[in-house]
């Protein structure tokens, strides 16, 4: 047994969080800035943050993660770190010579209170910040939220320092994806170009963190939004953002300063949840939405009615962020599963909220917890065993000492490829997603048959 | 390796230097200078001055981490039966967990095992503007309450230092109160300038907290320390392996597949081995200084290394049934070994190979690289000092800096009452005059060819360089460079990981070493990176098909 140590019995917790179903703001502040043409993230604090933030994302994309750090010393730590970070500017435009750096703070830097405002406009009188060259931030302290609240603050970066407004309206969408994978953000993309909307997507990591091997790195690849779209922004008719706590921020923004209204939508993961998305766009940009799209939605719809039989049911246990739970549990209850313990490591009043609703009407109870560990998700499904497990990597832990099924999805995927080229989001991804989960539940039914019993056809 | 002539010549590298440096604004040309070195060897075997363990430069992308990392994550991260609780925001704990492959194996299925578990304070807000001491407390308290352990350790992060949390207090309070061995470290990333100041504070701690605790004397002839082996893919299950089949008893591995009982009983041993100096050299100085147990450096990565390390063991102890065994042993173990490494070498000789990593492993694994006829080209380390580049010898003139000096060293003496010396003073005349060496590193830089290239802390830009440089047929390094290596079309393997394989340890993991090498630079994939339309761009004149 690798969790022998987790007991069934329930015991709450005040001070200790054990394996954590979430992790810092600042890798997913870097996360965002790789989502920027030409742009260098970099972490403003101790080298190890920065070191383990990419270590993170190369071992989920199995692609370079490149970012700077401001290396503090006790010394910065005592006085401050504006002279790293000015040095720091310098060394970045002249070696590394991106268009954009975007500075995210971590817990040391927001403990002592650096201003990145005015330690960037130091660099700038001095001469470190190259004409046509942009240094942005985000504050990024780990002691709130989580990786998408960073996440959510550098999209919001991005508009405070970006976008304008020439009061001349365009025809275009803003896109605010969510803290999705480069394969999901490709895949939003040519749904939005098959509909024939005009947009601008950002972050968009496709191009970057997906990229193919050509015998030659590229420090910045191809992908990624422009600083020129970046600008466009403010002049948008509006702001499609996915996923309330990674995207809200930006388009709020957007809209406070700018005048660009904003929609608020879930993640379009699953079929509910796309086929929201989808309308949300019709009705958006008056269009109709053509076939191509409704055939991909009908095959999807085909698979679940063929297969209905083997989700009907069966229980699911779910980690991770908010805005995938919430698309999750309401994609599983379209295929009548049942959702019975989610948790999200992210805190948030909304999330427990918005799973209450869409659960309201079941004849069962069920577990969410948000600010949770998946140390009580695994008591919880001691409790109450399931079918299926949902989550990151870190779930196959509990999956092997408890036998269950287990799917991953969500940061970070560390053992499986495929998350960066095959999305979830959309028909497509939502196609994908069934044929996972059926090969998981199939699979042991095969394993489980007695021989009498072995079926050649399911 | 033996031949004499240089890798490449003087001026080549220079050239090669001063095209890096030029890169860079002057103040960090000036720094960087120092550290990237054209090796040259004396008759004396003396080496050129390398700067080492220096700041690194902010906004330069380096390889290293921070000092919590080297605590937590290298040194108290393997030991199983610990709860390690991390006290800060709840980033520093998620990302060491479990991340760092070391393999560790119950002697019992009830044994405890915290590795695959991950505790944090998880600091919010108002635990940094108030304090977290109070939340520290119940953390260690609700670890207790569901777990019972035998000890619980506590690390700091870089806010904690910042706040003023004494997190030693705390661990004296609950020590007192729980009554079990609760022990803490102050190992907030931003002290001293890697994780190598890590190893230090993890090594006082466990030496202050832990070492002495047991005074058991096990049963089993020569009696041994594995320091410095981390059991990364089993390699500590490997080096066991072989020094059980030789019949050395293995009192403690610091910190491989360790416990905490070991570390409590350690000072029994009668000889330290040394693995990765940089990383324990200093428990192994403390440990000779206060019980008298002598040490020797040793590596068991490469056969022959390995078959050499064995020999000065039985050396160490001078008796002719241990010196027959391990003969024997070694004398079983080479054929398969020379074999697979006949064979790998027959795709591999010649070929050349670069690498950058940790603090022993650079040096280490040229061993394996030399068995299979490859030269090492260019090397160095990411956090080691000078004694690991240039040799011991060099220590008493290495600059103590300010950031080492913020590291505690601790004043040891000897215990009157455990002290024992493990050899008279005729024995060690005896092994001196055979030419037995205790506390011997020679370091990196004599091991190497003349004419290579010797880079500390190297950096994103000048690995670059290198590769358009030398070619090499492998680069070695870590995780974030993995990548960023392959999109150049050079197979790259992570030294740290080992990509998920090993073990390279010892004889099987030689062979394991090998056989990797050759699927990597032998690979038929980097032949198909360009597509045939790339290569061949012209268009025939008639299509083919009529
Ligand atoms: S939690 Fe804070 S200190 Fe820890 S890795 Fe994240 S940013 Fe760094
Ligand atoms: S906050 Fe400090 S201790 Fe934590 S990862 Fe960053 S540098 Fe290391």
């Amino acid at each position: 047994m690798l969790l022998k140590h987790t007991p069934v019995e329930i015991m709450e917790r005040k001070a200790l969080v054990i394996n954590p179903a979430k992790t810092c703001q600042p890798v997913g502040a870097m996360y965002a800035a790789l989502g920027i043409h030409a742009c260098m993230p970099h972490s403003h604090g101790s080298q190890g943050c920065c070191s383990y933030h990419r270590s993170a994302l190369t071992r989920h994309y199995k692609e370079p993660a490149m970012a700077t750090t401001s290396s503090f010393t006790e010394g910065s730590s005592v006085f401050g770190g504006q002279a790293n970070l000015v040095q720091a500017i310098d060394n970045i435009f002249t070696i590394y010579e991106p268009d954009i750096i975007a500075v995210h703070t971590t817990c040391l830097s927001e403990t002592i209170g650096d201003d990145i405002t005015q330690i960037s406009r130091k660099a700038k009188d001095e001469g470190k910040v190259p004409e046509g060259k942009y240094v942005i931030h985000a504050n990024t302290p780990s002691y709130i939220g989580s990786h998408v609240t960073g996440f959510a603050n550098m999209c919001k970066g991005m508009v405070d320092y970006f976008s304008e407004k020439t009061g001349v309206k365009t025809n275009r969408f803003n896109i605010i994806p969510g803290y999705v994978e480069p394969s999901d953000m490709e895949e939003i993309k040519r749904l939005l170009s098959l509909m024939g909307v005009e947009f601008i997507m950002f972050p968009d990591t496709s191009g970057v963190l997906n990229g193919p091997m050509t015998g030659r790195f590229s420090m910045y690849p191809d992908g990624g939004v422009t600083v020129e779209q970046l600008k466009q922004t403010g002049d948008s008719m509006g702001t499609l953002a996915l996923g309330e706590t990674a995207s809200s921020l930006a388009a709020k923004t957007l809209d406070t300063k700018f005048k660009v209204p904003c929609e608020m939508l879930e993640l379009p993961i699953g079929l509910s949840c796309t086929d929201a998305f989808i309308d949300t766009l019709r009705k958006a940009a008056g269009i109709t939405v053509p076939d191509a799209i409704t055939y991909e939605r009908g095959q999807m719809v085909d698979v679940i009615t063929d297969m209905h039989q083997y989700f009907y049911g069966k229980k699911v246990a779910l980690f991770g962020d908010p805005d995938q739970l919430i698309s999750l549990t309401q994609f599983f209850l379209d295929l009548d599963m049942k959702p019975v313990h989610i948790v999200t490591g992210t805190p948030g009043k909304r999330f427990e909220k918005v799973i209450r609703s869409m659960t309201a009407d079941l004849p069962y109870n069920i577990n969410v917890r948000e600010s949770g560990d998946t140390f009580l998700l695994h008591q919880w499904i001691k409790n109450e065993p399931v079918d299926l497990l949902v989550g990151n990597t870190y779930g196959k832990y509990i999956a092997r000492d408890e036998d269950i099924p287990f799917l991953r999805h969500g940061f970070p995927i560390v053992d499986r490829v495929g998350h960066s080229y095959f999305p979830t989001v959309g028909y497509k991804g939502g196609l994908r997603l069934l044929e996972k989960v059926l090969d998981l539940l199939l699979d042991r039914i095969d394993r489980d048959a007695k021989e009498e019993s072995f079926e050649l056809v399911l | 390796m033996e031949s004499s002539k240089p890798l490449y010549s003087g001026e080549s590298l220079e050239e090669l230097k001063q095209d890096i440096l030029k890169k860079y604004p002057t103040k960090v040309a000036r720094k960087r200078a120092k550290q990237i070195i054209i090796n040259t060897i004396d008759e004396k075997e003396k080496v050129p001055e390398i700067g080492a363990n220096a700041r690194t430069i902010p906004g330069i992308l380096t390889q290293r981490g921070c000092t919590y990392a080297g605590c937590k994550g290298v040194i108290l991260g393997p030991t199983r039966d610990l709860v390690n609780i991390v006290h800060g925001p709840i980033g520093c704990s998620f990302y060491a967990w479990l991340t760092r492959r070391n393999q560790t194996r119950l002697k019992t299925p009830d044994d405890e095992n915290y590795m695959t578990y991950c505790f944090s304070t998880d600091m919010q807000d108002s635990d940094i503007v108030f304090g977290g001491e109070g939340k520290l407390k119940t953390a260690v308290q609700e670890a207790y309450d569901l777990f019972k352990p035998k000890a619980i350790s506590i690390f700091s992060t870089c806010p904690v230092g910042l706040i003023g949390d004494d997190v030693h207090q705390v661990a004296r309070e609950m020590k007192a109160k729980l009554g079990i061995n609760v022990f803490a470290f102050s190992c907030e990333g931003y002290k001293g300038v890697s994780q190598s100041a890590g190893h230090h504070i993890a090594n006082n701690g466990i030496f202050k907290h832990v070492v002495g605790e047991d005074d058991t004397v096990q049963d089993g002839e020569y009696k041994i320390n594995l320091l410095g082996e981390y059991n990364i893919g089993g390699d500590g299950f490997e080096i066991d392996r072989i020094l059980s089949a030789c019949g050395i008893k293995v009192i403690s591995t610091y910190s491989g597949n360790s416990t905490y009982d070991q570390f409590a009983n350690s000072h029994t041993a009668d000889l330290n081995t040394v693995m990765c100096h940089r990383s324990i050299n200093y428990v192994a100085e403390m440990m000779e200084t206060k019980f008298g147990i002598p040490w020797i450096k040793i590596n068991f990565i490469g056969a022959k290394a390995t078959a050499k390390s064995l020999r000065k063991i039985a050396e160490y102890f001078g008796e002719q049934k241990l010196i027959d065994t391990v003969e024997e042993v070694i004398a079983k173990e080479m054929p398969e070994v020379e074999s697979a490494m006949a064979d790998a070498r027959s795709h591999c000789e010649g070929k050349t190979a670069m690498m950058f990593v940790g603090g022993s492993r650079a040096h280490h694994y040229q061993e394996l690289f030399n068995e299979l006829g490859m030269r090492t080209v260019s090397a160095g380390y990411e956090f080691a000092h000078r004694d690991d580049y240039e040799g011991r010898k060099v220590l008493p003139t290495i600059k103590v800096d300010a950031d080492s000096r913020n590291i505690e060293e601790l004043q040891i003496e000897k215990d009157s009452a455990r002290f024992r010396a493990r050899k008279t003073k005729e024995q060690l005349k005896t092994l001196a005059d055979k030419g037995f060496t205790f506390k011997d590193y020679k370091g990196m830089m004599p091991g190497m060819e003349q004419g290579s290239l010797v880079i500390d802390d190297i950096s994103h830009y000048e690995t670059e360089q290198l590769i358009e440089f030398f070619e090499p047929d492998v680069v070695c390094a870590g995780i974030k460079e993995k990548f960023v290596v392959q999109k150049s079309g050079v197979p790259m393997k992570q030294l740290h990981s080992y990509d998920s394989g090993g073990p390279y340890a010892g004889f099987r993991g030689a062979i394991n070493f090998y056989k990797e090498i050759d699927r990597m630079v032998n690979s038929r994939v980097w032949a198909y990176v360009k597509a045939p339309w790339q290569k061949n761009p012209e268009l025939s004149g008639s299509y083919a098909w009529e």
